[in-house]
């Protein structure tokens, strides 16, 4: 759900960031932090547990900057990815404009990706969406790895959409693919604003 | 996706803004703000400078989604106010018209009691002015029919590419 501000002429949206455990959600928000500029950029927050597992949330607010004279802030939550948090993950998709599903492309990691996929469809019905029309794209992450699946095959097995959602390699540690991937969501979702009606 | 579910317009933001504020006093609180379920943060007043409230108000939203999740759990609709105590700084957090959360921080200058007082009678303030926004987003969306005007309409994919051009 938008949030539009017309007094204060403000736009905000939420993107959630979905997908099996130590697939690279929290390390995709990680790099964005470090690598936003300090002015557009807020706190963030992780609620993890000591040994740095997701255990609620990851939160970062990012300013943008200006469409059409409105103040564009972009709200990243990552969901924890261990199966038995599906309680949590539930509650973070309350209010989602847009979701990235992150893959884990290690070959033994596959199942967990599937598996995952499934879930987030699950999880959006009880919250009143449906994949297929809300704003998602796809990276596969880890690309870096020896021991990937190969693209095309990730691809058959994990795509929801037709036609097919964005797909987007990445490796988070480093980098690779990050912003590309929010971007490609950002699109999404802004471009959903224009045929609101 | 249809038209955002919330659409704030001036007349209805200053209408709130003036409630908080006004609940501040009569609360002698530190600071009062309004928070939708999503975490966006609606408004603010009081001593925020220091304060990240953006943050604060994704933390609460998840506190009261929680705190919703628990409720459910026992077979309760929801625990409609939560409180914080801590050595100086307290917080009250309660839900308004099904779907904001009015969160008030204050110290040993007021109390609970107080508090719980002015809130509720905020409350019922607030919940007139969210009738009213959204049956004015509703009489809008019908006025225009199927096309809700959406200040969005002509974004171009330069203007998203430009976001993004640091």
């Amino acid at each position: 759900m938008t949030f539009i501000n017309y007094a204060s002429r403000e736009i905000n949206c939420k993107i959630v960031y979905y997908g099996p455990g130590l697939c690279g959600k929290t390390t995709n928000l990680q790099w964005i932090y470090e690598k936003t500029n300090p002015n557009a950029k807020g706190k963030l927050i992780s609620l993890a547990t000591e040994t740095d597992r997701t255990l609620f949330f990851d939160f970062l607010p990012l300013e943008l900057g200006t469409v059409r004279g409105f103040k564009t802030r972009f709200h990243l939550y990552t969901v924890p990815g261990q199966v038995f948090y599906d309680a949590s993950r539930k509650l973070i998709l309350k209010g989602v404009d847009g979701v990235i599903f992150v893959a884990d492309s290690q070959v033994e990691r596959m199942d967990a990706n599937v598996e995952a996929v499934e879930n987030l469809v699950v999880n959006l019905k009880t919250q009143g969406y449906d994949l297929l029309t809300i704003p998602y794209v796809l990276q596969l992450n880890k690309r870096d790895l020896p021991n990937v699946v190969p693209t095309a095959d990730m691809v058959r097995q994990l795509l929801q959409k037709n036609p097919a959602e964005p797909v987007f390699e990445a490796v988070a540690m480093k980098g690779t693919g990050v912003f590309e991937t929010l971007k490609g969501v950002a699109k999404l979702v802004l471009s959903e604003l224009t045929k609101a009606g | 996706m249809a038209a955002p579910d919330i659409v704030m317009y001036e007349e209805e933001f200053n209408q709130i803004k003036q409630i908080i504020s006004k609940l501040r006093v009569d609360a002698n609180a530190k600071v009062v703000f309004l928070v939708d379920k999503n975490g966006q943060q609606i408004a603010a007043h009081g001593d925020i400078e220091n304060l990240d409230t953006t943050s604060l108000a994704s933390l609460t939203a998840g506190n009261v989604a929680a705190t919703d999740g628990l409720a459910k759990l026992i077979g309760e609709k929801e625990f409609s106010i939560l409180f914080h105590e801590g050595e100086k700084d307290n917080i009250h957090i309660s839900i308004v018209a099904q779907r904001v959360i009015l969160v008030v921080i204050f110290d040993e200058r007021s109390s609970l009691g107080l508090v719980r007082l002015r809130v509720k009678k905020a409350s019922q303030e607030l919940n007139d002015v969210f009738a009213r926004i959204i049956a004015k987003v509703e009489r809008e969306k019908q006025q225009a029919g199927a096309a809700f005007e959406s200040p969005f309409a002509e974004i171009t994919d330069e203007d998203i590419d430009s976001l993004f051009s640091e």
